[in-house]
């Protein structure tokens, strides 16, 4: 330090000036426990304006996907829904899509994500309870009666028994008559994570790769507008990872993936264009809008650097972003908005090509019809009052924000480079590596809070004691248990039995040879068989998969 | 030369794999001293019961996101009571309405904690809990 | 079932576990990793059903995919091919050093054996004391032997003495290697092998498990050709066989249960008391380790010896000084300089 006061530089004289100022009692790190500094200037960001960020629509994506971004086209807004029968979901779809939201996405419930009929015993108390129901191809008909597939864009989140579902859907489209050439849409089908973190599987790692890519050749040939993967990220950071692993394992998976097509013999560029992202929305805003602006620019390099893609839609990131669930709070759930809010701003400004928004009372039910429309409004009040989707990527330049897209790209390396070096996804995914990464951020985020190092208003701050918060619950009655174990009856009684059982037969007799599963599940779809009777036969030929013991 | 550690035993009753809870609670029950058998994913009310009697556990905490514990929450009670362990301490948590909770608390559950409650809550409850109940069998 | 002793006390739940009751048999193994007063009553009146289970220790480091060859293993025992058996499993998991709890995880991996009533899994922390342990661990055992196991598998991470400790009272030890993780030389430094009466070499369909396999006959034929002690110790030149599977595609576990049959065969081939001998010989281990540990808990369990000890310290005494001091006192003059003087009868 220079001798005399008077030679102090205007840095050197912040220092000293912040050295002796006042300074909170709390971390100040970001949600996922990164330590930030106090300001940051132009020695903390990249110097390469052109290699890092480069104009919106062009390599490497790092300000976006689109030349204009919103000012061409909004996000889509799409809220996530389903509960109870197919009937009841066709409803509220319905209600939503008059309420101007502009693509559908569907909840199943937890036998269907599994792959159990709604009548199997272990499916008793589960049926339609946090979605809907869908045993079969007449399920799935009732569920999109009167909604026309070839305008609508559908996202359907279900994994392990995603294939099946995709045929129903196909399936579905056929019956009503529309080419599925022209129906457009995105399957989750991401089984990697659901090893990692979701948790919602049906076979083990390598037959379940199998079918994804399977999927991947059918959709190149007949669905070409319909998205084979949603590559998210959305669970692992549910179930506690910090955005740093997010970023990395959600990308990870992704590069699985294409390394697993192209050795299947399909050419990245026929297949990578249709594979999207999901992502997260959580509470640190700066944090968040970096994360998705360092995803963007590591795929672009990834995919036209190591894959060799030729095609720019290959090397383009898009994603889809849901607020964090776990951010919202019982306690005050009004309080949900605000965040919810604040979660689908970060998204926006970070490029988002669709959103869904959390209702207030997530934690205490499925949503009510009240708390999906305050949702939904929050998002069209940020469209519409806020001014934000005037500027492409307004956020670009801020020290800060181009420090942290840095940063979360660089944590993601070391990431990819350990992974590699643990023998890939699935070798780590086997170790059990990738959860207990989750696990142990979990654990620390939680002892964070409890020793309010992290504040949650209305948790551990500004608390209002045992109060209950006055808010409706939504149910779901036993009726839909009852009424769908009927209509499955119904249908099999009135299905032509030999034809089912011959498509059954045909799906095992697949399993051991390379014939394109989704084209025997199409096929399947038709004759009736019902998506238990379909995953009960991949269960028997490719095994159950057991978790690792991870604790 | 007594050496006794409160066992307790963390299961997921039904279909649904959010597991961050129960291993973020079973993870701080170690870390609180006591011997933590975790059951793994989906199961079923008789796995649960059997597991409990084969551990020979203190305690049974049953984590449910699913909307189904008014179903499965009651058959685990009972196939407990049929394995002559009807007075293991029985709790659990998830996304559980109140006048659930309240229902359950009076059918055989002992306490049910709901999202934003603090692992040191638990980690004392179950303590206090136990703690009676050895005095009680000692006397 | 006709009691006649109350159903909670020691012979009342001894009772009820020779007449397979399950409730009865977790309350006792509960019993003896508490070391509860009352379970050594509840063991004599076990005794005379006890010596029909065949007790295999697996053990290995860990990632080797012990629970899912335990699971295999289960499976298969209890398949016709192996005469339906009645298994019983002791998994056992370290304890925290810090906070003594534990995280037991190992049912996680043997889920389909949870529904089997001939199947029963417990699952056992170390806890803190290591004669502790493996003497909760061999009365569990024997606990399950007399509920009327046939067969018993044992699974321990192989690290520390105590682990040791329990496989050496089990009749046959397994231990499981797989390439990568569970590097082979780290475990023959780590002195694995020397426990080892069959080694498997798990996930065999990964890169480097024949090499590994490879590497382990080597090693176990050297060790057999050099070790005279260990040739005269057993009386057979039992060759160590190195079995490949893979216990998460199901492979090989045949060969693995053939592997330890044999090893019971000869055992049982050194003529009439084959068996009892070499179960005889862990029994007094089982005495030394019992001793040990009634005597540790009687001489320091009231705070005056310990209070002498730092007292004669700081009058500047020796720490052998000391030591034999106290022994001296205990047992008679002299007793320290004896034992000390003679090489150690017990490796």
């Amino acid at each position: 330090m220079s001798q005399t006061s008077t030679e102090q530089s205007p840095r050197e004289l912040w220092e000293a000036a912040l050295a002796k100022g006042r300074v909170r009692d709390t971390d100040f790190n970001t949600l996922s426990g990164q330590e930030v500094k106090t300001m940051y200037g132009p020695d903390d960001v990249s110097p390469d304006y052109d290699e890092n960020l480069g104009y919106p629509g062009q390599f490497p994506y790092t300000r976006g996907v689109h030349p204009s971004m919103y000012r061409g086209r909004l996000w889509t807004m799409r809220q996530f829904a389903g509960f109870g029968t197919a009937a009841q979901t066709n409803e509220r779809f319905r209600f939503l899509l008059e309420h101007g939201q502009t693509g559908l996405s569907t909840a199943f419930d937890f036998p269907t994500l599994m792959g159990y009929d709604a009548d199997d015993d272990i499916s008793l108390g589960e049926v339609g309870q946090v979605g809907v129901s869908i045993s079969s191809l007449k399920d799935m008909e009732t569920l999109f009666e009167g909604i026309p597939l070839e305008k609508v864009s559908t996202s359907m989140t279900i994994n392990g028994p995603a294939p099946v579902m995709l045929a129903f859907y196909i399936a579905c489209a056929e019956r009503q008559g529309v080419d599925p050439a022209l129906i457009s849409g995105t399957i989750q089908n991401d089984i990697l994570k659901e090893y990692q973190a979701q948790h919602a599987w049906l076979v083990p790692p390598e037959p379940a790769l199998r079918m994804i890519t399977d999927v991947m050749g059918y959709c190149a040939k007949h669905t070409p507008r319909f998205n084979t993967i949603s590559i998210s990220g959305y669970h692992i950071r549910e179930a506690g990872s910090t955005a740093a692993q997010e970023l990395a394992f959600t990308l990870a998976n992704g590069m699985e993936y294409v390394r697993r097509g192209v050795a299947s013999g399909l050419d990245v560029d026929d297949f990578a264009p249709r594979l999207s992202f999901f992502f997260d929305s959580h509470l640190d805003f700066f944090e968040e809008v970096s994360k998705f602006r360092a995803a963007r620019r590591i795929w672009a390099r990834k995919m036209r650097d190591e894959f060799g893609a030729k095609n720019p839609k290959s090397w383009m990131l898009r994603f889809h972003t849901q607020t964090a669930g776990v951010s919202l709070t019982a306690q005050q759930p009004e309080n949900n908005i605000v965040r919810t809010a604040i979660e689908a701003l970060a998204a926006v400004l970070g490029g988002t090509q669709s959103l869904h928004t959390n209702s207030m009372d997530e934690t205490l039910s499925l949503p009510t019809e009240k708390a999906v429309k305050i949702a939904l409004r929050t998002q069209q009040i940020i469209a519409e009052e806020h001014e934000v989707t005037n500027v492409v990527d307004p956020l670009a330049g801020s020290y800060f924000v181009e420090a942290e897209t840095d940063r979360l790209e660089a944590d993601a390396e070391a990431y990819f480079k350990e992974i590699d070096e643990r023998g890939g996804v699935v070798a780590c995914i086997d170790a059990g590596f990738i959860q207990r990464e989750i696990h142990r951020s979990a654990v620390t985020y939680q002892l964070a809070v409890e020793r309010n190092q992290k504040k949650v208003v209305g948790v551990n701050i500004y608390d209002e004691g045992d109060q209950k918060p006055e808010i409706d619950i939504h149910r779901i009655g036993d009726h839909v248990e009852n009424e769908q174990r009927a209509r499955l009856k119904e249908l099999r009684a009135n299905r032509n039995e030999a034809a089912a059982q011959a498509e059954l037969a045909k799906i095992r007799a697949a399993c051991d040879t390379d014939e394109n599963l989704l084209e025997r599940f199409v096929a399947a779809a038709h004759a009736d068989c019902t998506l238990g009777e379909i995953c009960n036969v991949l269960r028997d030929a490719f095994g159950k998969y057991k978790e690792p013991k991870i604790l | 030369m007594s050496d006794r550690k409160i066992r307790v035993l963390i299961a997921k009753p039904g279909l649904d794999g959010h597991d961050r809870g129960a291993k973020t609670v079973a993870t701080v029950l170690r870390d609180a001293g006591m011997e933590v058998v975790y059951s793994g994913l989906h199961q079923t009310p008789e796995m649960i019961a059997e597991a409990a009697l084969q551990e020979d556990v203190d305690v049974v905490g049953l984590s449910i996101l699913s909307g189904a514990h008014m179903s499965l929450f009651p058959r685990i009670r009972e196939a407990l009571t049929a394995r002559d362990m009807g007075d293991v301490l029985l709790t659990g948590g998830g996304i559980i309405p109140e006048e659930d909770m309240t229902a359950l608390e009076g059918d055989g559950f002992s306490k049910l904690f709901g999202p934003g409650t603090r692992t040191t809550d638990i980690v004392a409850w179950i303590e206090t809990a136990v703690n009676e109940r050895w005095a009680r069998e000692e006397a | 079932m006709t009691t006649s002793h109350p159903k909670h006390s020691a012979k009342g739940y001894a009772e009820r576990v020779v007449a397979g009751d399950r409730r009865a048999l977790s309350r006792l193994i509960s019993w003896a990793e508490n070391g509860n007063r009352s379970f050594p009553e509840a063991l004599e009146a076990l005794y005379p059903s006890i010596g029909q289970a065949w007790r295999v220790g697996i053990t290995g480091p860990p990632g080797a995919g012990k629970s899912t060859l335990v699971n295999e293993l289960a499976l298969a025992l209890r398949s016709t091919q192996f005469g339906q058996r009645e298994v019983g499993i002791l998994a056992i998991d370290p304890s925290s050093p810090f906070t003594g709890g534990a995280l037991l995880g190992d049912r996680i991996r043997m889920e389909e054996l949870t529904g089997d009533k001939h199947v029963y899994i417990r699952s056992m922390a170390s806890r803190k004391s290591h004669g502790g342990m493996a003497r909760a661990g061999v009365d569990a055992c024997d606990v399950m032997d007399a509920f009327g196991m046939e067969r018993i598998l044992i699974e321990t991470v192989g690290v520390g003495q105590a682990e040791y400790d329990v496989m050496g009272a089990c009749d046959t030890v397994v231990v499981v290697m797989c390439p990568g993780a569970g590097d082979g030389v780290q475990a023959m430094k780590a002195g694995i092998l020397e426990v080892a009466d069959v080694l498997v070499v798990n996930k065999s369909d990964q890169a480097g498990a024949e090499r590994l396999a490879d590497d382990l006959s080597e090693a176990v034929h050297t060790r057999a050709i050099r070790s005279d002690e260990w040739l005269s110790e057993t009386g057979d030149a039992w060759s160590v066989p190195v079995v490949l599977a893979s216990a998460g595609k199901g492979e090989n576990i045949d060969k693995v249960l053939e592997a330890v049959a044999a090893h019971r065969a000869m055992l049982a081939s050194r003529g009439a008391n084959g068996l009892e001998d070499a179960r005889r010989k862990k029994r007094v281990a089982q005495v030394r380790r019992v001793v040990d540990e009634v005597l540790d808990e009687r001489v320091w369990s009231t705070a005056e010896l310990g209070e002498h000890v730092e007292d004669a310290l700081a009058k500047g005494a020796t720490a052998y000084g000391v030591a034999n001091e106290v022994v001296d006192q205990l047992l008679g003059a002299g007793a320290l300089a004896k034992t000390s003087n003679k090489p150690s009868a017990n490796k």
